[in-house]
């Protein structure tokens, strides 16, 4: 990675994480487990980093670790979801 | 080549997808469907990825992610709602804990298995990633315990801990340092990851129960956090957009939390609130008397109300009472008195706690109201019934400048004509304090389970009815 490289990779992360407090500066109270749990299955991104970890034909100490993160980073994003899911559900309003 | 475009192509739509998602995630009619494409989004990432070329090992990914999804959907589905903060917290830290290993895997491929040297930029990702993922892993564990009743809620302190933990973490600053410049050796990188993981540890133990609101929002933080800075180690765009996305919304999370209890984050994360303070801050309310209450008292006292307002708070999630509340409002709401929740934002043990019990209890969520909507509303209602919160209604917080407590913003539930508290004992609450108002003369204390009482209170509210 060189540094022009990386200058763009703090543009992507400056600018997601202004449209990330703008998105979410106000979220009612209802929502705030289901805003957590939700967030938290997409932090399970990782996921993606870890398919390619696990990906070489050759078992060595990188892909097992790859494959410790990918089974790890699949029950952080099904969990999640369906977790939120399950939640959201729930919340009724008035009929 | 053309399967690289593609790829990339498949992530910027999964990015706009998770943006458009995490905003309908933030409004109640649109939140179910707002997480349904954030997860559609996730499903397009994964498969794009294993379009990528180094992508061979197709049996061990599939079998990984069949047992992945096999645990993650078997607790998903058999959690309680009242286990939900333990189970957002262990789930962030599998997220961290993953995040640290893709970081290590990448670093041990390059520095090690093909001897490279690393570039110090990569080596500086990889060395952040490993320690976010890290604290965030052990943080999240430790959070889990206490949750759980693993470990005491209560805040763990002990002399020097902040030395001990400013130490540890100049430590881990030192260790990276020798990684940058040496990284194809690594001890160093398992030294920072050993303190790194230590850290997670020490800085989660001296918060308690009551500010776990707090850590959860900011571990949630952190894992996204981590995500973000894993992508600065694969050069990838999906995972910074996305990690920046939950890091902000568990920053603005952490910030609601820290509000509600008018203190900084600083104050929360040092740790060991309420284990000091005594008597002496109570002023005044040194020998607080109090007046019981029975259930066929309270049953009457209900009967004769036409408002009535609920302040719940972890003690009704500890006794498991909010289908038994929910029945107490179906009976009160036939006979016409008008029942509201008031909901102070630390109530229980995560944001939004007290919202997804009630929710399960199927009490619609327009009735229940945040402490800025109601607090005009306590001083023309009947009844306040308190179950199982304390601090958070404790008026010394507006009018005792010496309480530890002291200008937090509590709901003024001593403003109705009847208060109600139910309670086990007369314990203090979290900060340790006595609640002056259990001592008003308006306020009247209905000892033992919640839902034991409520329970009793119900049945004899429907005795009343049928006489």
């Amino acid at each position: 990675m060189n540094a022009e490289t990386l200058l763009v990779l703090l543009y992507v992360l400056v600018l997601a994480s202004f449209v990330g407090f703008e998105l979410i500066s106000k979220v009612p109270p209802t929502l705030h487990t289901p805003l957590m749990s939700g967030s938290n299955a997409i932090s399970g991104i990782t996921i993606v980093g870890a398919i390619v970890a696990a990906g070489p034909m050759d078992s060595s100490v990188s892909k097992w670790l790859g494959i410790g993160a990918l089974l790890l980073a699949t029950l952080n994003v099904v969990g999640g979801y369906v977790v939120t899911d399950r939640m959201l559900k729930m919340f009724k309003k008035r009929k | 080549m053309d399967k690289d475009l593609l790829i990339k192509i498949a992530y910027l739509v999964a990015s706009v997808l998770f943006i458009m998602g995490i905003k309908m995630l933030g409004k109640t009619a649109t939140a179910r469907k707002g997480n349904t494409l954030s997860a559609v989004a996730m499903f397009i990432a994964v498969l794009a990825t294993l379009l990528n070329s180094q992508v061979l090992s197709f049996t061990e990914i599939f079998v990984t992610i069949l047992i992945g999804s096999a645990i993650g959907l078997f607790a998903a589905r058999r959690v309680e709602m009242t286990s939900m903060p333990e189970m957002v917290a262990i789930f962030n830290g599998f997220g961290g804990a993953s995040s640290v290993l893709v970081a290590a895997s990448e670093y041990w491929r390059q520095a090690h298995e093909a001897g490279l040297t690393m570039p110090a930029v990569v080596a500086v990702t990889v060395v952040i990633s490993i320690i976010i993922g890290a604290v965030t892993f052990t943080g999240s564990l430790v959070a889990f315990g206490k949750l759980k009743g693993l470990i005491n809620g209560r805040a763990i302190t002990f002399g020097g801990q902040h030395a001990l933990n400013a130490l540890l973490f100049l430590g881990a600053l030192a260790f990276s340092a020798m990684v940058v410049l040496d990284p194809n050796f690594e001890l160093w990188m398992l030294a920072v990851m050993a303190i790194a993981l230590l850290l997670g540890v020490l800085t989660v133990i001296p918060i308690g129960g009551a500010d776990m609101p707090v850590v959860i929002s900011l571990l949630n933080s952190y894992s996204g956090i981590a995500a973000c800075a894993t992508g600065f180690v694969l050069n990838n765009q999906v995972l910074i957009i996305t990690g920046a996305l939950v890091g902000a919304s568990g920053i603005i999370l952490t910030q609601i939390m820290c509000k509600a209890m008018n203190r900084s984050l600083v104050n929360v994360l040092l740790g060991g609130f309420g284990q000091t303070s005594g008597a002496a801050s109570t002023g005044g309310g040194e020998d607080i008397v109090v007046k019981e209450v029975g259930v066929e008292e309270s049953a009457m006292l209900f009967d004769s109300a036409s408002s009535v307002i609920i302040v719940p708070g972890y003690g009704m999630a500890v006794a498991q009472a909010q289908h038994v509340v929910r029945e107490l409002t179906d009976l009160l709401e036939k006979r016409g008195t008008s029942v509201k929740f008031a909901i102070h934002p630390v109530a229980g043990r995560m944001p939004g706690h007290m919202n997804v019990l009630l929710a399960e209890a199927n009490i619609p969520y327009d009735k229940l109201i945040e402490m800025d909507h109601i607090n005009d509303e306590f001083a023309n209602t009947d009844i306040c019934l308190i179950i199982g919160a304390n601090d958070v209604v404790n008026p010394a917080a507006r009018t005792n400048p010496g309480s530890p407590i002291y200008g937090m913003p509590v709901l003024n539930a001593d403003k109705a004509r009847t208060v109600i508290v139910c309670k086990r004992g007369m314990a203090a609450g979290y900060a340790g304090i006595e609640n002056e108002l259990f001592g008003y003369p308006n306020c009247l204390m209905l000892f033992g389970d919640a839902k034991a009482s409520m329970t009793k209170v119900v049945s004899e509210l429907k005795e009343l009815v049928t006489a």
